[in-house]
Parts: C-alpha cells; structure tokens; sequence
C-alpha cells in the first residue's frame, strides 16, 4: 500500500531519551525528587513554626555527613566516564567502571551507617528528630536500591548477557546516581549547616 | 548465509501472508495456560480488564456502604448503624470510592485502551504493570478484610489528624488505612509511568504530537499529575503511621509538630487527585462525542491545552480545602483566585464539546446519553464548586451536605456518568459484543433521574444547616422528610447500577455481534478485531491524521518486525517517527512474586518496624528473580 513503512533497518537498542527505559527511569527520578522537595518543604515548615531551632539537641555532628558528600560529589566523576564506556560499549571499561561504583556505594552505606548516630536526637524526641531521620531514612532507601541495584548490574555484566541493551541500562544506571548523588546535597545543606545558621 | 537461513533466524511480519502472520504472532504473543501463566499475564488488555472488574467490585462494596447510611438516615433517630459502626462506614464508603475504585478504574481503561489507541502491541513496562495490579488488590482486600473484623477506617477518608493520630484512634484501623494508601499509590505511579513511557516512545509511526488522541492526551495529563501528586500522600500516610508505630512527632503540637501539616501534604495530593479521576473521565467523552455526533472534535488544540492547563492548576488549589482551617487572608485571597480559575479550562473544554454536537448529525445511543448528563450534572457540580471557591460561603456550608451535594455531582456527574458512558462505548471493543440499547435506556433515566432526586436536596439540606458525618439528627431539626426522599432516591439511583451489571453480564453472553468497528468511529483501537488478539495489530499501523480511519484511502502499514519474539517498534518523542526496534517483556511469575514479598512487608508493617527489615531480604530476592535476564529471545537482544 502507498506510504508503507520498512522497519526492518532500525537498530534493537539505542541509548538516552530514544529508549522507553530511559524515561522509566525519568518519570520515576521525577517522582521520588517530588517525594523529596515535599519532606525538604516539611523540614522547612516545621522549621518556620517553631521558634527554637534545632528543636532542643546540638546541630548534627559534621563528619560522617561531610565525608559521604565529599565522596559523593567525587563519584560523580567515575560515572560519568562509565555512562560514556556504556555508550561506546566497550566491556571491559563498563566492568571496571560498575567494580569502582559498587565499592563506592558500599563506602558510602558504611559511613551511612555512622551518620545516623551524628544527628544527636532520637525520632521520638521531638518533631525535629523525626524529619532529620525522615530526612536520612529516605535518601538511605535510595542509596541502598540503588547500591544493590549496581551490583547486581556488575554481576550481570560479567555474564553471558551482557550485550546490546545491558549497556543501555548501565547508562540508565548512572542517570539515576547522579540523581541520589543531586538530592543528597539540598539534604546535606539543610541537616547540618541550616542549624548553624 | 543463504537468504533461506536469514529468513529462519528472523523471520519478519513483511514476508508472510495474513493467515500465516496471524498464527505466528498468536504464538508469540500467547498467554500461558494454567495457574502459574494466569498469574504470569503481562497482556495490558487482561491486565486492565482485571483492574475493572475489581474496581467494580469495590464500587459494589462501596454503594452497599452508601445504601445503607441512606437506610440509617432515611428517619430520624433511627438505629440501623451506631456511631462507631456509621463512622467506619462512611470512611470505608469514601476511601474505597476514591482509592479503591474512582482512581484504578481510570487506571483500567488507561492500561486498557492507551496501547491499543496508540497502535502498538503492548504496554511499556508490562510486567510494572502486572506487578501494579497485584499491589492494589492486596491493598484493597487489606482494608475491606480488617472492615469485616471490625478494624474498618474510621477517621475520614482524609484521615485528618489528630482525630487519626496515636492519641485518639487507638487500635489499628488508621494503620490499615495508611498502609492501603501506600499499596494503592505504588500501584498508581506505576501505571502513570507506563502510560508517561507508552505514550512517549511507542505510538505508532506518524502519530505525531497533534494526532494523539484526546483520551491518549487525558491519559498523559493523569499520569504526570499522578507523578507529582501521588508521592505526597505517600510521604504523609508514612508520617502518620510512624506516629503511631514508632512515636515520631510530625503532628504532635506539643512536641513541635503540626496538625496542618497533615492537611497541606493531604490536600497538595488531594485536590490533584480529584483531577486524575475527573481528566481521563473528559479523555471518555471527548472520544465518545466525535464518534456520535459523526465529525471530527471541535477545536483539539484548545481541548490539548485546557487538558494541560487543567493539570498545572489542579496543583494550585490545595488549600480550598483548609478555608475553615485557619489560614492567612493573603493564603485564602490566593486560593480562591486559583479554584476560580480552573473554572476557565473546563469551560473552554465543556464548549467544544457543545460545539462538535452542535455542529454533527448526534445519534443518541446510550454513550451519548450518559455524555449528556454528564455535561448537565457536572455543570451544576461546577457551579456548587466556585460558590465553595469563596471563603465567606465556605466557612458557612463547610462540613455540612452542602458539600457531600457538591463532590457528588462532581465526582459521579463528572466522573461516574462518562465512565458509564465509556463502559456502553468500549464494551463491544473488549468483548465482541454489543450491550443492549434497551437496557441502556433504563439504565440512563434511572441514574439520571436518580442521582439528581439524591443529591439536589442534600445542598438544602446543608444551607439548612445538617452537618456531614452524623449517624442520626433529631426529630425537631425538620430534616426527616427531606433525608426520606433522598433515601428513596438513592434506592432508584442503586437500581440503576443493577441494570448495569446485568446488562454487562447478559450482554456478554447474549449481546449482538459487534465487529471490529460497530460505532464506526475513527481512532486505531477500531481497526483491530473485537476483542483484538493478543498481539493487538497483525500489521503495525501508520498514522497520518487525527481521526486516521476516517482518512479516505485507508492506512498505511509498517513491516520488517521480528514475529518469533515480542518486538515493538519505538518511535521519536514529538515526530513519531520510527527509531528503534525494541523487545518486549514475555510472561513471568516473578512481578507477582515481588507483590507478594512487598505484600508481606507493607502488611508486616502494620505491626512491627521490623518487618521492613526482615522484608527487605525476600523483596531483593524477588526483584533480583524479575529482572535477571533468562535464556528468551527479548532477553538477549
């Protein structure tokens, strides 16, 4: 028939905003960073309300929290090469690359787990304490999906699947930890130099 | 290679003759038999006629609950249900109606109809999408579950603290309620981001941005004011159950929380909300009109943009709902400038579709008839919602029957009555067969009628002063006769709902044949066979106009994808056209694995933290199970 189409030329995988994971994974970075502006505008509103603030404890301790943003914002360096590796599907580079993200993570969930104690106030506490935690609990249960979800790719690709699309969603994979690693910072702001202000 | 050879590793839709491509493509794309393939279904259409038939369900549930409230205040004084009883029904009437049935039944025809009005095979994402449909049953069943021991939701289908808070709702029905929230909103947003990734990459070659359907459309705006409204109940019920399981302080005032802060995050979620039931309700009526008043709509462009004007604004509104509440004059000026606003969209909607009647030759089948009272009934609906837009008058009517009469209209007229209107126009597509006109008829007068004669009087009833949410009212208030006429009326407008049901399941069996396209309407879903195969098109279509089968000439096809695996082809954002040719998810076990963990969990919960913890093991393991690549062609392309 007039205008009939050929489609047996195209390519079986691409890259970026061509592929239907890439705006998956768009539309849920776009709804976990409205799950994060609403509990940052709780901190905010909670903040405004009360006259005293932070709510009687000291400001946060400012190690483990400093450290996890200085390796944070390091890590954005790696990633971005591999998101490239990815692209350029070259295998041995994405291996090393997702090895070097993997231990990345686990250092970071390490010292996540010596920030949670630097708040210096109980959930319970108070309402302060509950959004701090809130606040840390949240980003946590991203970083650790998103931990767990690297390593389980850097398994994957030392496997026979690792071909075509595999390196697209080492791609996809990458855009999402620059995601964790760009909430992090209004969090880190507000956690522990907004009392010091 | 010889081209023999070629021809067996990729055998293509291009080199095989109809009768052939068919069973070939039914092979690929079947559903496996048994109970581990009846679990393991990833078809968008079976997926999505489970959504409604358990939306339905619920709908049952719920109406029984509004019968018998109508029974209790049918006379004053009177003792069917006792406060705590009456109070745990109508939360559970109104909780189920908005999250158990007003939003997945959306969802239902969204997942339903999106993929095939699009022209592609399947959903993006199908087993999200299976997965979804797993989440919201089991948080349904949770909830009605815990109503039949006694622990049914009390406080308000808002939950307002700190009436729902640790101190005066003891006991676990809060809990049961915020945990439903959490299951019915991942469910939701995953769908949102399977109509948001369908609609964005897989329609088919040529639909370009301005040859989308208006329902397609309407789907689009839901799913991101889902995106963005969704996550904030899911942040507050998280809160509130925190405060009642572990002693954090969100809304505890004597401890620096805030009893406003509930409802700012509640409403920021729950005005959005009303939109994504009534949005892909106007999606219905603007795919019904065209078809029945035999022309293409009037004025799409502006229909497309009061559809997206319609979803920013739906933001912008929350804080109607708090008038009485206490806030700032500036705070009250604001809002109600923004409520009265959204009247202008829905206004520009509401008079194109006036003038596509207007401008057709109508035929009054019954999709037609529930369209035009929907038109009638949410007009007075948004009449009764600018006077509520104006504080003076909204500290007067609030929590009185005024406004119980006024989200009625709005939500049954502007979203019951189309979606009525969408089951009589698309039930020949699902099931290849015709419902009866006669009982269409009936149907129609009854619920009209019906609806009307229940709730008009209830705005009387509410400037007389009655409040909402009392099991009874005394003698002397002169309301007795009032309420027994509204009880008399809402027995014609359930009877209404019986002759639907009937109709729906006579007509299955017994209804006429209908063909692929018995309305003779003009977008793609018409083209296929009723009810279309598992694989939706034989022949991938290619679109060239807005209403493609009214085109003279017929459509074009596109050829050359894989038909031994599931393969879709994906095209640009904007232009539609052909880009890539990606695989398909086949049927697996493992989302339905991963809602019965995160079940587990969610429910766990309930009772102690530590089920998050423990819980997390076996949802890694499941999710791990899902996505790990098996030894399938879609796998390992």
């Amino acid at each position: 028939m007039k205008g009939d189409l050929d489609l047996s030329k195209l390519q079986t995988h691409g890259f970026g905003p061509r592929t239907t994971m890439f705006w998956g994974t768009l539309a849920f970075i776009t709804l976990e960073g409205t799950a994060f502006a609403l509990a940052i505008g709780t901190y905010l509103y909670l903040m405004s309300i009360n006259p005293q603030w932070p709510l009687g404890a000291p400001p946060p301790g400012l190690l483990p929290g400093s450290i996890i943003t200085f390796v944070m914002l390091a890590s954005v360096v790696p990633n971005h090469f591999l998101k490239n590796w990815a692209r350029e599907e070259n295998l041995p580079l994405v291996r090393a690359g997702l090895v070097l993200m993997s231990m990345l993570g686990i250092f970071i969930l390490v010292i996540r787990g010596f920030e949670f104690p630097q708040l210096k106030v109980s959930w319970d506490t108070n309402a302060y304490g509950s959004i701090l935690w809130f606040l840390l609990g949240l980003h946590t249960v991203h970083l650790l999906t998103d931990v767990a979800d690297t390593i389980v790719l850097t398994a994957l690709m030392f496997t026979r699947h690792a071909t075509g699309k595999r390196f697209s969603d080492t791609e996809d994979n990458g855009v999402y930890w620059d995601f964790v690693v760009l909430s992090w910072m209004p969090i880190y702001v507000l956690l522990y130099w907004v009392p010091r202000w | 290679m010889t081209t023999e050879v070629v021809k067996e590793v990729h055998l293509r839709d291009s080199s095989l003759p109809d009768n052939e491509l068919h069973a070939v493509l039914a092979r690929t794309w079947a559903t496996p038999r048994g109970l581990i393939g009846w679990l393991s279904v990833v078809d968008h259409k079976v997926v999505g006629i489970r959504y409604f038939i358990t939306a339905m369900v619920f709908l049952a549930a719920a109406g029984l609950l509004a019968v018998a409230m109508r029974l209790q205040l049918a006379r004053p004084e009177n003792g069917v249900l006792g406060p705590d009883l009456y109070d745990q029904v109508f939360t559970m009437h109104g909780t189920t109606m908005m999250f158990l049935f007003g939003v997945p039944v959306m969802e239902a025809f969204m997942v339903y109809l999106v993929p095939l009005m699009v022209g592609t095979r399947n959903i993006a994402f199908p087993r999200l999408n299976s997965f979804s449909y797993y989440m919201y049953l089991v948080g349904g069943v949770m909830l009605w579950i815990a109503f039949a021991f006694n622990t049914g939701a009390d406080a308000g289908w808002f939950s307002y603290v700190p009436l729902a808070g640790p101190e005066y709702a003891p006991g676990k029905r809060v809990d049961f309620w915020a945990q439903m929230v959490t299951f019915t909103e991942i469910a939701a947003l995953s769908v949102a981001i399977e109509i948001i990734a369908t609609i964005f990459k897989q329609r088919a070659p040529g639909m370009r941005l301005d040859r989308i359907p208006l329902f397609v459309w309407a789907a689009l705006v839901t799913s991101f004011v889902i995106v963005f409204g969704m996550p904030s109940v899911m942040v507050s019920s998280t809160m509130l159950i925190l405060d009642r399981l572990v002693s954090t302080q969100f809304f505890n005032p004597a401890e620096g929380g805030d009893a406003l802060l509930w409802q700012h995050l509640f409403w920021f979620f729950g005005h959005p909300e009303v939109y994504i039931i009534f949005l892909p309700a106007t999606g219905f009526i603007s795919a019904i009109i065209p078809t029945f008043a035999r022309r293409p709509m009037f004025g799409y462009l502006p229909l497309v943009l009061a559809l997206i004007a319609t979803g920013f604004l739906s933001f912008g509104l929350w804080v109607h709902h708090m008038f009485a509440a206490g806030i700032p004059a500036l705070g009250s000026s604001f809002f109600t400038a923004s409520s009265m606003m959204i009247a202008i969209p829905t206004g520009v909607q509401i008079f194109c579709w006036i003038a596509t009647l207007w401008l057709g030759r109508p035929v009054f089948a019954t999709p037609l008839l529930f369209t035009i009272a929907f038109i009638v009934t949410f007009v007075i609906g948004g009449l009764t919602g600018v006077m509520v837009a104006s504080v003076p008058i909204d500290l007067q009517v609030h929590d009185t029957y005024f406004v119980v009469a006024h989200f009625h209209y709005v939500l049954v007229g502007g979203a019951v009555f189309p979606l009525i209107a969408a089951i009589y126009y698309w039930f020949p597509k699902a099931t290849g067969r015709m419902m009866s006109e006669r009982l269409g008829r009936w149907n129609f007068w009854l619920a009209f009628i019906g609806f009307n004669a229940a709730f008009f009087p209830m705005h009387i009833l509410g400037l007389n002063g009655m409040p909402r949410r009392i099991y009874t009212y005394p003698l002397e208030s002169g309301w007795g006769s009032m309420n027994f006429f509204v009880s008399a009326s809402a027995v014609v407008l359930a009877a209404s709902f019986v002759i639907l049901a009937w109709n729906i399941i006579y007509s299955i069996r017994k209804g006429e044949p209908a063909g692929p396209n018995p309305w003779n309407a003009g977008t793609l879903e018409w083209t296929t066979t009723s009810p279309p195969q598992d694989y939706n098109f034989a022949r991938i279509p290619v679109v060239g106009a807005s209403d493609p089968l009214w085109t003279a000439g017929g459509l074009a096809e596109a050829h050359g994808l894989k038909v031994e695996s599931r393969e879709l082809v994906v095209t640009t954002t904007a232009e539609a056209q052909p880009d890539l040719r990606e695989s398909s998810p086949v049927p697996s076990i493992w989302p339905f694995l991963a809602a019965v963990t995160a079940s587990a969990t969610l429910i766990g919960s309930i009772f102690t933290p530590w089920a998050v913890v423990w819980g997390a093991v076996p949802v890694g393991v499941t999710l791990i199970g899902w996505f790990w690549p098996k030894s399938v062609p879609e796998d390992e392309e």
